[in-house]
């Protein structure tokens, strides 16, 4: 049988490509291909690396926030920069904010629709529905009255013959395997997360201006000035009370809904706890620092690696043993197809070989992506929530520790059902339960340090370039929502020299290496089985576990050695 | 072959009140500087609207304006719109994926020829044939020309799809362009920033809804009732500016106290954009009110016009007088504002520009009849 081809892929970010061979029904081997490209690093040379952040957060209107972070990271890094307290409890509160808006759409808006057929949404019974949802929780959103409005609605769509976004699913697709009345409460969470999120998100709009695309970060701090009674003052006591309004409602939503769903659809899917693993080396940076960024014992979630899915160990994490291969990417290497090569020392040479389009294959024994493929200590790493459960779960975080042991329990699934499709979903939602529960505890802090006086938003000291060293590189990192991501800079006569990021999804969907090792994505798929190989849904399944971000994911590396950077952009 | 509903029809079915939706049409009308009386015949318009598909095609974006999208406010009212819109193309967040999506797209080119509407997110990329953004085995440029022209209207979201954004500042690796570029001999409508306020696109797809038509344009093809006032004169820390009290430092008590950030490089005497009234996440905040200089978003080309970005404007003068926009700003700023002043309300109903030179609403965005005229001045909703 010839290969199969998912592109788009859609119900993700930005635009992946899958080619699959498949024999006897069952997926033997997998390609990912990233297939867009900007060269955002190479626009960003000359500039001001103050603005840095500003450019690199659209990266991603996603994970939004989290390039800016990480930027501005790198650049105080370089230039030894300390920021306030307040200043690092804002940047929590809006890293951890954006994680669990993130995990929340993951689910229901680009995830569910794998295991959820809406159409089938129409043959529940709403009073069953009702029994079904009251047994899960307590959630008010429960009524048979309720469950029926939302059938109807459902309903007003297949009647008039236009299904909106649901027109092209693979209804009916053997392996849908919920009950009716599980389908339409399936549904009816869809809408209310939809709701939930544009409420929640209004965290952002306080703390940040807007979402997307955030508008308080500063090299040295945030612009997030703080008084406890003065009406213009960006943080103030009514804020405050605004923002813990907003994290009360979430928990409940998470505790009481997300939760349970997520327990509820593994139930009937449970052969997808062994499937779908990728390749058992998971990374994690570590982040939410409760003390300085300097100081990774004091990281909420710690940083660690785990190597062979050996749980016993957890081995240290160093970004000087990040490389990346151009073997199977669209890129050329001045050392050679065959390099390895640290992002301080990467090269930018883009140079596309693929079929002209339109096309039909590409020629994945060649080049086939606009990723590049990232190594640690030269294998491939998962990146994400389940790679920092595990690591905390290893490194003896208490509350991961229950989080974990309580599903495992409930699932009746012993640990090793983690490495699989439904262990990465199930792993996202106990990381939100996880930051849910911490976010009004950081925003008690905020609150103490108003009330103590502590006012401070930013260190100034290194804001005016003339204070710079002619030359500085830094490292900023944190942990997005989909993983590990840093950010390296190089910053020579007050521009940026050099830039490079290397992303979570640069880890997860990477192509192969010069060893021909996979990326994660790659190998999570063989040995998948595919009941109707026209309608792959199988394999949305496990790579919509990663929670694909393609935007972020593609990126190039500045010449060291190349052509020396002169230009000074806009004045 | 369906038959579109009409919203009147689907807010009964779905339970929201007439006073939910009259409330929603409000809302619309003051973004769209139309009189209060207009919330009438808008509310009038589209529940009687038959409302057409929605193609959303995403290139060389990042998603931030699809994720606005999804945070739009005046949920009950917008989810229905937005629903009745019949979304059916949109990567981010459709159910289909591969063959069964490009089949779908297919075959709403080809069966609602000249009734679809068009979004466009990202850049187009040009350089070495296009081969910087594919889908489907097809450029994105291949996409575009097929897909917005055979279009009822294209929408161009957000800084990248207008002026190829951020993917084409200096050095633009890729060649990126806007969709204008991309696809000449269409009409294509712009609603800049970055990303796009999805309050002023529920608004335009609101008017085209209710009269057929596109709003009033700028000579950019943007609409007048969002792009055409100056940031400086709408915002909320002018008085700080006309009495000399500036953020001199981040963090500093002038910062607490939210004064003017001209001097931390603010952009917003520069700047046109309705973002300090419309704000963004229901209205809650904008960067100004968050402590953050603007960036001019909404200007064309911002990433390399308005950059560096905490670089203080040069030439502003007259501290605390009340200079007018026309003597800070650049020549078009100052056309674009002063037209705006004399013309926004009225040009909102007389001078109205077809969404496309050739192509006639089709069955499913039908204008009620009769035309509507405008409403006398005490024939409040």
């Amino acid at each position: 049988m010839p290969k199969i081809v998912i592109d788009p892929v859609t119900r993700i970010e930005g635009h992946l490509r899958i080619e699959a061979q498949v024999d006897g029904g069952t997926v033997t081997q997998a390609w990912s291909a990233g297939t867009m490209f900007r060269g955002i690093e190479i626009i960003l040379r000359g500039r001001d690396p103050r603005e840095a952040w500003i450019w690199t957060q659209r990266i991603c209107g996603v994970c939004t926030m989290v390039h800016a972070l990480a930027s501005v990271r790198a650049v105080e890094n370089a230039l030894g920069i300390e920021i306030p307290d307040n200043a690092r409890i804002v940047r929590n509160l809006i890293a951890g904010t954006q994680t669990v808006q993130d995990h929340i759409i993951h689910f229901y808006h680009l995830h569910a629709l794998d295991w959820v057929d809406i159409t089938l949404a129409l043959k529940a019974d709403p009073a069953a529905t009702s029994r079904l949802a009251s047994s899960l929780s307590d959630w008010p959103l429960s009524s048979a009255t309720y469950f029926k409005g939302i059938q109807d609605r459902v309903r007003g769509l297949v009647d008039r013959g236009q299904l909106s976004l649901f027109t092209s699913g693979y209804w009916g697709h053997p392996d849908y395997r919920l009950p009716p009345e599980a389908n339409l409460m399936a549904v009816a969470h869809y809408i209310e997360a939809l709701e939930l999120q544009r409420e929640f998100i209004r965290v952002h709009a306080v703390l940040g201006s807007k979402n997307p695309h955030l508008q308080t970060f500063l090299v040295g701090g945030m612009s997030t000035a703080m008084d406890p009674v003065e009406p213009m003052a960006v943080i103030n006591a009514e804020r405050i009370d605004f923002i813990r309004s907003r994290f009360n409602d979430t928990l409940q939503f998470v505790t009481k809904v997300y939760i349970p769903d997520v327990i509820a659809v593994a139930g009937f899917y449970r052969d997808w706890f062994g499937r779908g693993e990728g390749t058992g080396n998971f990374l994690c940076y570590g982040d939410y620092p409760l003390g300085s960024i300097n100081d990774p014992a004091r990281y909420f979630f710690p940083r660690g690696a785990i190597f062979d899915r050996d749980l016993s160990r957890l081995h240290e994490v160093a970004p000087e043993n990040v490389t990346e291969y151009v073997t199977h990417s669209w890129y050329d290497y001045a050392e050679g197809n065959g390099a390895a090569v640290h992002p301080f020392n990467g090269e930018t040479n883009p140079r596309y070989t693929g079929p002209n389009p339109p096309y039909t294959f590409l020629n994945t024994d060649q080049k086939y992506s606009w990723l590049k493929a990232p190594r640690y200590l030269d294998r491939p790493m998962e990146v994400g929530p389940l790679a920092r459960m595990l690591v905390a779960y290893v490194s003896g975080h208490e509350r991961v520790r229950q989080l974990v042991d309580g599903a495992l329990t409930q699932l009746d699934a012993p640990a090793t059902a983690l490495f699989s499709t439904l262990g990465r979903t199930a792993a996202r939602a106990l990381e939100t339960q996880l930051i849910m529960e911490q976010l009004p505890v950081w925003l008690d802090e905020l609150h103490m340090n108003l009330g103590r006086g502590d006012l401070r938003t930013f260190t100034p000291g290194m804001w005016d370039p003339d204070n710079w060293p002619r030359n500085t590189r830094g490292f900023g990192h944190m942990e997005a929502p989909r993983g590990a991501l840093g950010h390296w800079v190089e910053i020579e006569d007050r521009a940026i020299k050099n830039y490079q990021a290397v992303v979570p999804t640069t880890w997860n969907g990477c192509p192969r290496d010069a060893k021909g090792q996979p990326g994660p994505y790659e190998a999570s798929l063989p040995g998948t089985p595919l009941a109707r190989p026209e309608q792959p849904v199988e394999i949305l399944r496990t790579i919509h576990s990663f929670d694909p971000c393609l935007a972020c994911s593609v990126h190039v590396v500045d010449a060291r050695g190349g052509k020396p950077v002169v230009r000074r952009k806009g004045g | 072959m369906f038959r579109a509903p009409t919203l009147g029809a689907a807010l009964r079915q779905q339970g929201i009140s007439r006073r939910e939706f009259l409330s929603f049409c409000g809302a619309m009308a003051a973004i769209l500087s139309l009189p209060a009386g207009f919330a009438k015949v808008i509310a009038q318009a589209l529940s009687e609207t038959r409302l057409p598909t929605l193609v959303w095609l995403e290139f060389q974006d990042c998603a931030g304006n699809s994720e606005s999208m999804l945070r739009s406010s005046h949920p009950d009212v917008a989810n229905v719109v937005l629903e009745l819109l019949s979304w059916e193309y949109h990567e981010l967040i459709m159910a289909g994926a591969g063959q069964a999506a490009e089949e779908l797209l297919e075959r709403i080119v080809a069966e609602q020829e000249g009734r679809y509407l068009a979004v466009v997110e990202g850049s187009i990329p040009l350089a070495d044939g296009g081969v910087y953004c594919t889908i489907a085995g097809r450029t994105a440029v291949d996409i575009a020309r097929h897909v917005c022209s055979h279009a009822a209207a294209t929408l161009a979201i957000g800084a990248c799809a207008w002026d190829g954004g951020l993917v084409a500042a200096d050095p633009n690796p890729t060649g990126a362009v806007g969709v204008q570029e991309a696809v000449p001999g269409i009409r294509v409508v712009n609603l800049g920033g970055c990303p796009h306020n999805p309050a002023n696109t529920a608004a335009l797809l609101v008017h085209y809804l209710t009269f057929g038509e596109m709003p009033a344009l700028d000579e950019y093809n943007r609409p007048l009732f969002a792009y055409g006032r100056i940031i400086h004169d709408q915002c909320e820390r002018r008085s700080h500016y006309d009495a000399g009290r500036y953020v001199e430092t981040w963090g500093d008590e002038g910062a607490r106290k939210g004064w003017c950030l001209y001097k931390m490089g603010c952009k917003g005497p520069q700047a046109t954009f309705n973002c300090p009234t419309v704000r963004w996440n229901y209205q809650t905040s904008w960067p100004v009110k968050s402590g953050h200089n603007c960036l001019a978003c909404a200007s064309y080309r911002f990433w390399d016009t308005m950059s560096p970005f905490y670089r203080r404007l040069p030439q502003v003068a007259g501290f605390g007088v009340d200079t007018t926009a026309g003597e800070i700003g650049i020549a078009l700023t100052a056309i674009v504002g002063a037209g705006t002043v004399a013309h926004a309300i009225a040009s909102a109903v007389r001078h109205k520009i077809r969404p496309t030179e050739t192509t006639a609403p089709g069955p499913t965005a039908v204008p009620p009849e009769p035309p509507h005229s405008p409403p006398k001045e005490d024939d409040h909703a």
